[in-house]
């Protein structure tokens, strides 16, 4: 008996050194690509509001399934989850913000955007059919560039992530060999190259060996000033990937017709696009078994979208257009019930 | 010195307080009681995990069948998976591991026990104790960051002049050195089990008694041929069995190995080829892995086999070492 009691004394105080007990307060947990933001999203709010948002970023499958079980307020995912999955959980799907993958080099001589590529010439050199960097697929796109005889060594991440079904999804829909051979998933079949742990150790990994190739995400591109490359969009423009060009492809999204919010962003038709872009989302219950707590996080990303682009884009994220917040706003009032069957958010 | 009766305990006094019976049993009752339930939990804790593990990894068996163990496709796009390259991985780098560690580990102990002066010794063996106590994402790192770059630069391209030319060693020494990949994750397992296996050698030899290194150094024996005919002899199944526990903490090796070993869903012949391990394959995926999904039910399948391979080669272990213990 004493040593239950003591079990549960032991809980009970790692309980509440980890989970402040407030009013107020509320868990989330799932993918690692928005927790930055949500982070400084959260200290402001608690400034603000007292509210606290307690985010482990455990990975999207890990955040699907703690929503499915009710473990947490909300779920977090990269990837949007399947449709009957989101039925059959009774849960609503909503984004956040958007980022963006982009590709990195480690070439002698090859300046920050410089090299171009298209999607085939992508999706061919991480089947391994190029395998040179002075292949004439590269060197005809690349006219003014001095390209070495010198192995293209593609680096993808080992971890299964949204980076990785972001960029495959791109890559699916630009090769039909991708599509067939790969496809797209947070983690895939790959046909040549290493696999590194996270952005970082993608990035350490490029960095590490000539001649190496790799994708991240754009906030850790950016943040760490690596040697990006431009790609070619639909519209046949080669692009470089900055801030105005996420934004061109977020807002030529199809918002209307997408369901559950999965407006697909990758290779959109605009002209100054850039073709790999993509939300990361939300899962919330619709039947919440505390309507409070469910409350409180939408409350909360309301607050986020009114007050948080800021925020959001000094850490290099995308803010949604306002429609599709408003679009959000509207999905929560007709959706999440509380157990009587009343709107929670009014 | 005289003793004064009234304080000194006397024998009937602690008879006495012995027979306050109820209080000794109270006290003794609950100790006993909570040395059994920690030694019960211990057992239950085990069995939970090989339940959990089996029930969990059951439907990839029952899907695949034993073509799970042989197939070499993981493939999470058409949710097939296989764990023949994982398998591959694990043994392989461990027996780098193994081969390059044994030596290693024989010399240093041989050294601390037979060779070092007696003040070298305790700071000799206390640096290679140290060793052991780096937290194996310390060595992902520095093998990440600093021997991955000079495997590429350096190492890889020494191996392939000496090898290369050799047929069949050769094919192992071939391909484009790219630093990080099954070599590169064997060299640094090695580093990582060689402080244990040293420790547990040091010991084995000092457990050797004097008498027998004495009598062979007294009918004119060299210290090369009493290490060879006495020493080693004397301690070789424990040996074996050292080896064997070093051999199964390389097998579960994951952090380290996850940073280094190039995590390739492929078999090449090549040593400089990126591979997977059981440990790292699962480190990789689970976090992504969806609720209810083949390839979570793959990944505990996955672990429970790393269970099962862990299980046995310490079970040889251990009756291995308690075999010269008892002989």
């Amino acid at each position: 008996m004493s040593k239950i009691h003591l079990v549960a004394a032991a809980v009970a105080l790692v309980g509440s050194l980890t989970v402040p007990a407030h009013a107020g307060d509320f868990t989330g947990a799932g993918a690692t690509f928005p927790a930055p933001v949500y982070a400084a999203w959260s200290a402001e709010y608690k400034a603000k509001t007292g509210s606290a948002l307690n985010y482990q970023a455990i990975g999207s499958g890990g955040g699907q399934t703690q929503i499915l079980n009710r473990t947490v307020d909300f779920g977090a995912s990269d990837a949007p989850m399947a449709p009957a999955k989101l039925e059959s959980g009774k849960l609503l799907q909503f984004p956040t913000v958007v980022g963006s993958v982009v590709v990195i080099v480690n070439l002698d001589g090859v300046a920050a955007d410089q090299l171009k590529l298209t999607g085939p010439v992508l999706a061919d050199i991480y089947l391994g059919k190029i395998a040179k960097w002075n292949d004439k697929a590269i060197a005809d796109l690349n006219p003014g560039v001095k390209l070495p005889d010198l192995a293209i060594l593609p680096v993808y991440r080992s971890d299964g992530s949204g980076t990785t079904f972001v960029f495959t999804s791109y890559l699916s829909a630009v090769s039909a060999d991708w599509k067939g051979g790969v496809g797209a998933a947070t983690s895939v079949k790959w046909a040549a190259g290493n696999g590194a742990k996270g952005n970082d150790g993608v990035a350490g990994m490029v960095k590490n060996a000539k001649g190496a190739l790799g994708y991240v995400e754009y906030v850790y591109a950016s943040a760490n000033k690596l040697t990006t490359t431009s790609l070619k969009n639909k519209a046949g423009k080669f692009v470089t990937p900055t801030v105005p060009a996420f934004q061109a492809a977020a807002g030529a999204a199809d918002w209307d017709s997408a369901k559950n919010f999965d407006a697909s962003m990758i290779d959109t038709a605009g002209e100054t696009a850039w073709p790999i872009v993509s939300a990361t989302f939300i899962l919330l219950p619709k039947d919440p078994k505390d309507a409070a707590q469910s409350g409180e996080v939408m409350k909360f990303f309301d607050w986020a979208y009114s007050n948080g682009d800021k925020l959001a884009e000094d850490l290099h994220y995308i803010a949604l257009p306002k429609a599709v917040k408003d679009r959000v706003r509207a999905a929560w009032k007709v959706e999440i019930k509380d157990a009587s069957g009343a709107a929670i958010w009014k | 010195m005289t003793v004064d009766s009234s304080t000194a305990p006397t024998v009937s006094s602690v008879a006495a307080s012995l027979t306050k019976r109820g209080h000794v049993d109270v006290g003794d009752g609950v100790f006993r009681f909570a040395l059994n339930a920690a030694a019960v939990a211990v057992l239950v804790i085990l069995g939970a995990i090989v339940v959990l593990l089996f029930k969990g990894g059951f439907p990839a068996l029952k899907e695949f069948g034993l073509g799970f163990f042989l197939s070499t496709d993981w493939n999470p796009v058409t949710e097939h998976y296989g764990a023949g390259v994982m398998l591959y991985g694990t043994l392989i780098t461990s027996l780098i591991a193994m081969v390059l560690a044994f030596p290693a580990s024989l010399g240093i102990a041989l050294f601390l026990t037979e060779v070092a002066p007696e003040r070298f010794r305790r700071p000799i063996g206390t640096a290679i104790q140290l060793l052991a106590a780096i937290p194996s994402i310390i060595y992902g790192m520095w093998g990440f960051f600093v021997v991955s770059p000079l495997m590429a630069s350096t190492v890889q391209p020494f191996l392939t002049s000496i090898f290369g030319p050799i047929p069949l060693i050769g094919m192992l020494f071939s391909g484009a050195p790219v630093g990080t990949g099954i070599l590169t994750a064997g060299l640094i397992l090695a580093l990582m089990i060689m402080p244990f296996i040293t420790a547990m050698f040091v010991e084995i030899f000092t457990s050797v008694p004097p008498v027998l290194k004495e009598a062979a150094y007294g009918v004119g024996a060299t210290m090369n041929e009493v290490f060879r005919a006495v020493t080693i002899p004397y301690g070789r199944t424990a040996l074996v069995g050292a080896v064997m526990l070093g051999l199964g903490r390389a097998l579960g090796e994951t952090m380290a190995v996850t940073f280094v070993i190039g995590n390739a869903n492929r078999i090449a012949a090549t040593l400089y080829s990126p591979g997977a391990s059981i440990a790292s394959t699962i480190a990789n995926e689970f976090p992504e892995a969806g609720p209810g999904s083949m390839k979570l039910h793959a990944l505990l399948e996955l672990g429970f086999s790393l269970f099962v391979i862990s299980f046995l080669v310490l079970a040889l272990a251990r009756a291995l070492v308690r075999n010269r213990m008892e002989g």
